[in-house]
């Protein structure tokens, strides 16, 4: 097999991806078959290379490194989890470079232009509510774990990518209609994780922002009775901050999108002990029943 | 032309006449945009730019205005940790200087010609207090939240009784790290500057009365013996920048050059100052008068007049992760790490200095490969 040298469009981004490594191209043909591709030509946000370790790591428990514009900014994973080191990486490379836009650890899914997002404390359930909207419910994806706020638009960019899940969510997600899982990677220092591919719809809309109506708190409990509670905007832009990855960085910029983003939102706190109970929290908060645009 | 390589040396055209990015292709802002940053040089190069009213491409302007916005908020916290300082050391009655990028945010408008630090990045803050004042300061500043980031009995001893610097501390609240010294290179280095002098010229800084910005001559041989005295040069392109800046600021005053060979010559640092120059003019074509560097020469120690060094320093100035940077590069840096040695503390301590680093860094190394999962 021929190493990859591929340009990415990923939206909102240019990706230079090259690598020897198998299990990264295997990645590639799930995920990414039908992502828009570029060439050297274009301008590259992110040049991205996946390489084996050096040395005796190369036959030793073979490592792959994740390597940005020439600098590695995390340590190697077991070569056989390239695929899943790419997707860390470029969670990272979105995270941390400063491109002007507030970059927040939530799932975003949106019916035509509302977008509803929910704000992620780890364990707290939403990629598998964010899967469950995007395949049971007719929600498009924006992106299963980081929102991206461009100042100027005022509204959420799409990134698709697949979705991340781990542990017990596998088996959950695994039992929707129409999802498409990738490899199940055992023991990684996630547990176990696998990817679920995004919808083709959702891919042909990534360049259509979303501007935010809804933003959920969801927290899955086992066997816990449905419940939903507004939140006033004040404690959401607190939460926000929390699970802000640039806020501080962004300064005065950051933080006036993050109000403009909560003027124009309803914010919600979800308990639930079900998928069904999630989806029916959603209906009643957003009114719609995902067949069509919210009214 | 510099000699840097292809990618270096259109980022120096760059930001030596902004307006010929206009003809650049998208490849070529990828490689302007890629290169800027690995030099950290990404929001002086946004900021040239800006003012000079040159487009840039929808992709790389995000790229330019992220580093702006960063930098605009480095420049807020920098002057947050000045105000932090004076209120932790302003009853000491110490005159604390302010050195580097915190003088460069904090000297007052127009006698500094704010032409420095437009754009800039910062790091660490710096400052220089005299030596006899440096225990109330450390005190003060543990009061205050700051503590000791090196724990190690031998980093101690080492920053103690070496170097020119207690060793770094932390806020405890903030993460921010400042750098107190109490002269401006190590106690054992060979070029022996006068830190009173520094201190007593230091101008003051508006409404922060315990705090003083060097004056125009010594903020610029202070950042030039820096650079030349430097082990690594990651930043020394951006510190030659800077350096850059500092020469169109303030040399347009014709009494500037006068004093500035007069001070450096008063500190023992004709050498460095003018090595440091004669790097500035080939890689940024700064504006230095033949006369000064021809003054510098006369009274400079005989191992800074040895040709190659600009050279040498040239090529270690060559951003290290490029593709473009060849053995050369890497050899020129490995004479740089050593001479900055050799500058630093004589040949007995600086042996047995690399083989306690050495050591130690062997065992982390160990330690960091053992089995971890």
């Amino acid at each position: 097999m021929l190493p990859i040298d591929t340009v990415l469009h990923i939206a909102p981004y240019t990706v230079r991806l090259r690598s020897p490594l198998v299990g990264l191209q295997h990645h590639l043909d799930t995920f990414y078959a039908n992502a828009p591709r570029g060439s050297t030509q274009d301008f590259i946000d992110f040049d991205v290379q996946v390489l084996p370790a050096s040395g005796l790591r190369r036959w030793w428990h073979p490592q792959a490194r994740f390597v940005l514009d020439g600098e590695e900014p995390f340590f190697p994973l077991p070569a056989e989890q390239a695929g899943p080191l790419f997707e860390w990486g470029m969670n990272w490379c979105v995270a941390q470079r400063p491109l002007g836009q507030l970059v927040m650890h939530a799932a975003v899914v949106a019916l035509g232009d509302d977008a509803l997002m929910a704000p992620g404390f780890p364990g707290a359930g939403k990629s598998t509510l964010c899967s469950a909207l995007v395949h049971l419910a007719g929600w498009r994806l924006l992106s299963d774990e980081l929102a991206i706020l461009d100042p100027a638009v005022g509204a959420l960019l799409p990134h698709p990518r697949p979705i991340s899940l781990k542990n017990a969510s596998i088996p959950v997600v695994q039992a929707f209609a129409g999802v498409r899982l990738g490899p199940v990677y055992r023991d990684t220092r996630k547990g176990d994780i696998t990817h679920a591919a995004c919808p083709a719809g959702s891919l042909c809309m990534a360049d259509r922002p979303a501007k935010v109506r809804w933003v959920v708190f969801p927290r899955f409990e086992t066997g816990a009775a449905p419940h939903c509670e507004a939140l006033s905007r004040a404690e959401a832009f607190v939460l926000i901050s929390e699970q802000s990855f640039n806020n501080e960085r962004m300064g005065e910029v950051g933080f006036d999108a993050l109000c403009a983003l909560l003027t124009g939102a309803e914010c919600f706190e979800m308990v639930y002990g079900s998928t069904d109970d999630a989806l029916a929290l959603v209906r009643q908060i957003t009114g719609s029943d995902g067949k069509g645009a919210a009214p | 032309m510099s000699g840097l390589g292809v990618e270096t040396d259109r980022l120096l055209a760059v930001l030596r006449a902004p307006a010929s990015a206009a003809a650049l292709d998208a490849a070529q802002w990828s490689s302007l945009v890629a290169t800027a940053r690995a030099c950290n040089l990404i929001g002086a190069l946004a900021d040239k730019l800006q003012r000079h009213g040159v487009p840039a491409p929808a992709a790389a302007r995000r790229h330019l205005d992220g580093a702006l916005q960063l930098a605009a908020r480095q420049r807020l916290s920098v002057e947050w940790e000045a105000h932090g300082l004076q209120r932790a050391l302003g009853a000491l009655g110490v005159p604390v200087v302010l050195l580097k990028g915190a003088a460069y945010v904090m000297a007052p408008p127009g006698k500094h010609g704010a032409a420095v630090g437009r754009g800039r990045m910062f790091g660490d803050i710096d400052v220089l207090v005299p030596r006899d004042a440096l225990g109330d300061v450390e005190s003060a500043l543990m009061l205050d939240g700051w503590v000791s980031a090196k724990a190690d009995a031998y980093d101690q001893r080492y920053y103690r009784d070496w170097m020119h610097e207690i060793p770094p501390m932390t806020h405890i609240r903030r993460g921010t790290v400042i750098d107190v010294h109490h002269t401006i290179l190590p106690l054992t280095a060979r070029n022996a500057p006068d830190p009173a002098q520094i201190i007593a010229r230091a101008l003051p800084v508006p409404g922060l009365p315990a705090l003083r910005v060097p004056a125009p001559e010594d903020l610029l041989i202070h950042s030039v013996t820096h650079l030349v005295h430097e082990g690594e040069l990651h930043n020394g392109l951006r510190d030659l920048h800077d350096i850059d800046g500092m020469l169109h600021g303030f040399g347009a005053e014709p009494a500037f050059w006068s004093r500035l060979v007069a001070n450096a010559a008063g500190n023992d640092l004709a050498g460095p100052l003018a090595l440091g120059l004669r790097l500035a003019q080939t890689v940024f074509d700064s504006p230095v008068p033949a006369t000064t560097l021809a003054t510098l020469d006369a009274t400079a120690a005989p191992r800074w007049r040895r040709g190659w060094l600009p050279a040498v320093y040239g090529q270690a100035l060559r951003p290290p992760t490029r593709a473009d940077a060849g053995t050369r590069a890497a050899a020129a840096r490995s004479v740089v790490y050593i001479r900055s040695h050799a500058l630093r503390m004589p040949l007995p301590m600086l042996l047995r200095h690399l083989s306690v680093k050495a050591w130690k860094g062997l065992s982390t190394r160990q330690a960091e490969t053992a089995p971890s999962v």
